[in-house]
């Protein structure tokens, strides 16, 4: 191992991190919207929505993300003059909103089947007590539902990020200029693959470590029941002074 | 090791067959790409074709060996060479200083210019240069002249080309802050993208433009520049070896030598390329 070019990589490879993470957030932030949306429909009763959700969730995780990349990527491109005519062209010309669309279709379908354990998962007595005191509707459903589906869908949703953030390195096919893509370039150049592929892979542990710290920073804030209450001391005033 | 488990089954094998002409055939392994048409390629049916895969047949037929040919991603054809997945590459690949410093070449079998792809129909079809012939080694003032007035029409543009070879270095050393250049995985790739329209041109070796000109897909576009072979492009396209195998490369030259002057090369070439790209010398 060679030290000295392993800290030269590492500098490298640091100007593919912003794009690494502009991928992933923006996927997750797009798809988190979706997610909730496909798990609504999922559990709004109404069998056409909640079948056409099914279907959804059935196909965008039953395939590979790089197969989704590349029907994307390069299967629509040969229907440009179609999407010129509907004025998309302009969106799918472009790698980045072609890798951003797969990354948020595909994290969409992942997040709403944790978003619905997460929503199944509120205690019945919890929802028949907000309504005993009156909430219903929008209102119960911010202040009960949510809540509660939030904290339990949590810790799942944390793993979700990091899949994503490891997922923007099939972004690299379609040329995009990520860790990944400036890894393989470099390999090509210097045909020192181990020492480039474990200083890539230390990048991404690094961005996730920090991930899983912002996550389980949430999960403690937003669980302030499952804490120990702050001790109490008892006063030291003896009855038998 | 597998040469010496080959070698010591061939000795078991001749002794068996009391000194009579036993197998002591080894097998040699090939990778490719798979994906660098005319070159090599993935056919119809499946099966590796191609002018590499026809000249390693007869080369192996020549050095009396078996031949396993097997496809390998471009990306990691020269470290998985190291780590002895395979004995030799024969995937279009130009012999440069560089790789030199990893690996060895026999060879070269081949020698072709580059030269770039664009529709017929767009200002870059009247690229300066087109026609034109430089050797950027031995007239390396006159190509960089020749490099530079076609570098200035794509200003702006934005083009494909595949990562990891002497095509995608040209672009880093030739064409950086003039067009924006994306590299691609396989040629194949970008040439679905320019037929896409998401890029402008496609800078590749000349013979993997005619290969793609031939598609019916790709009748309105022209093969555009200066050819340009040489220097930082390279001395041909030669086989890869391990440095330590200097015996697969004596029987690789011998075998080249003879397939060139026996006019076997220029045969498979103009099948495959319809031009001669027998090396000169």
């Amino acid at each position: 191992m060679d030290f000295a070019f392993m800290k030269e990589t590492f500098l490298s490879l640091l100007s593919g991190v912003p794009l690494t993470l502009n991928l992933a957030f923006t996927s997750v932030a797009f798809g988190t919207v979706f997610a909730m949306i496909l798990a609504l429909m999922r559990l709004s009763g109404v069998s056409v929505l909640a079948a056409v959700a099914q279907a959804y969730v059935f196909v965008f995780r039953g395939t590979p993300l790089l197969v989704q990349i590349f029907l994307i990527y390069y299967g629509l491109g040969q229907f440009r003059p179609a999407l010129q005519e509907w004025g998309l062209w302009i969106f799918f010309r472009e790698p980045y909103w072609c890798a951003v669309l797969a990354l948020t279709l595909n994290t969409a379908a992942y997040a709403s089947e944790i978003i619905r354990g997460g929503l199944q998962s509120v205690p019945h007595q919890q929802v028949e007590a907000a309504r005993a005191c009156g909430m219903s509707g929008f209102l119960l459903f911010r202040r009960i539902v949510f809540p509660i589906a939030v904290r339990q869908a949590l810790p799942a949703y944390g793993s979700e990020i990091i899949l994503m953030v490891k997922a923007t390195s099939l972004a690299s096919i379609i040329t995009m200029m990520e860790v990944t893509g400036i890894a393989a370039k470099l390999i090509s150049q210097t045909f020192r693959a181990v020492e480039i592929f474990v200083v890539a892979g230390l990048i991404y542990l690094i961005i996730n470590f920090i991930i899983t710290r912002i996550v389980m920073a949430i999960e403690w804030w937003l669980s302030p029941h499952l804490r120990r209450p702050p001790a109490v001391e008892p006063r030291l005033e003896a009855a038998h002074v | 090791m597998t040469f010496f488990k080959t070698l010591s089954l061939a000795l078991v094998g001749s002794a068996l067959a009391l000194g009579g002409a036993a197998a002591q055939e080894r097998t040699v392994k090939i990778a490719t790409e798979g994906a660098y048409a005319p070159w090599n390629f993935t056919g119809p049916g499946g099966k590796l074709e191609g002018f590499e895969i026809d000249l390693a047949n007869d080369l192996c037929a020549r050095m009396k060996v078996k031949c396993e040919i097997m496809a390998q991603d471009w990306d990691g054809i020269i470290p998985a060479l190291q780590a002895k997945k395979y004995d030799a590459i024969m995937a279009g690949m130009s012999i440069t200083p560089k790789r030199k410093e990893v690996i060895d070449f026999a060879g070269p079998y081949a020698n072709s210019p580059n030269g770039y792809l664009v529709a017929k129909n767009s200002p870059l079809a009247k690229m300066p240069g087109t026609g034109e012939a430089y050797n950027l080694g031995t007239q390396q003032a006159a190509a960089e002249k020749a490099i530079q007035a076609s570098a200035q029409t794509l200003k702006g543009k934005t083009v494909g080309v595949q990562g990891s070879t002497i095509h995608s270095n040209f672009a880093d050393k030739y064409l950086k802050g003039m067009a924006d250049v994306r590299e691609y995985k396989t040629t194949e790739q970008h040439d679905l993208d320019l037929a896409a329209g998401r890029i402008d041109a496609v800078l590749a070796d000349a013979t993997a433009i005619i290969g793609t000109l031939e598609k019916p897909e790709f009748k309105d576009y022209v093969l555009v520049g200066p050819s340009i072979t040489g220097g930082m492009l390279g001395e041909g396209v030669g086989v890869g070896l391990r440095k330590d195998d200097t015996e697969l490369k004596k029987s690789f030259n011998e075998a080249i030598q003879a397939a060139i002057k026996d006019g076997t090369v220029k045969k498979l070439s103009e099948k495959w390329f319809k031009i001669d790209t027998t090396p000169k010398s």
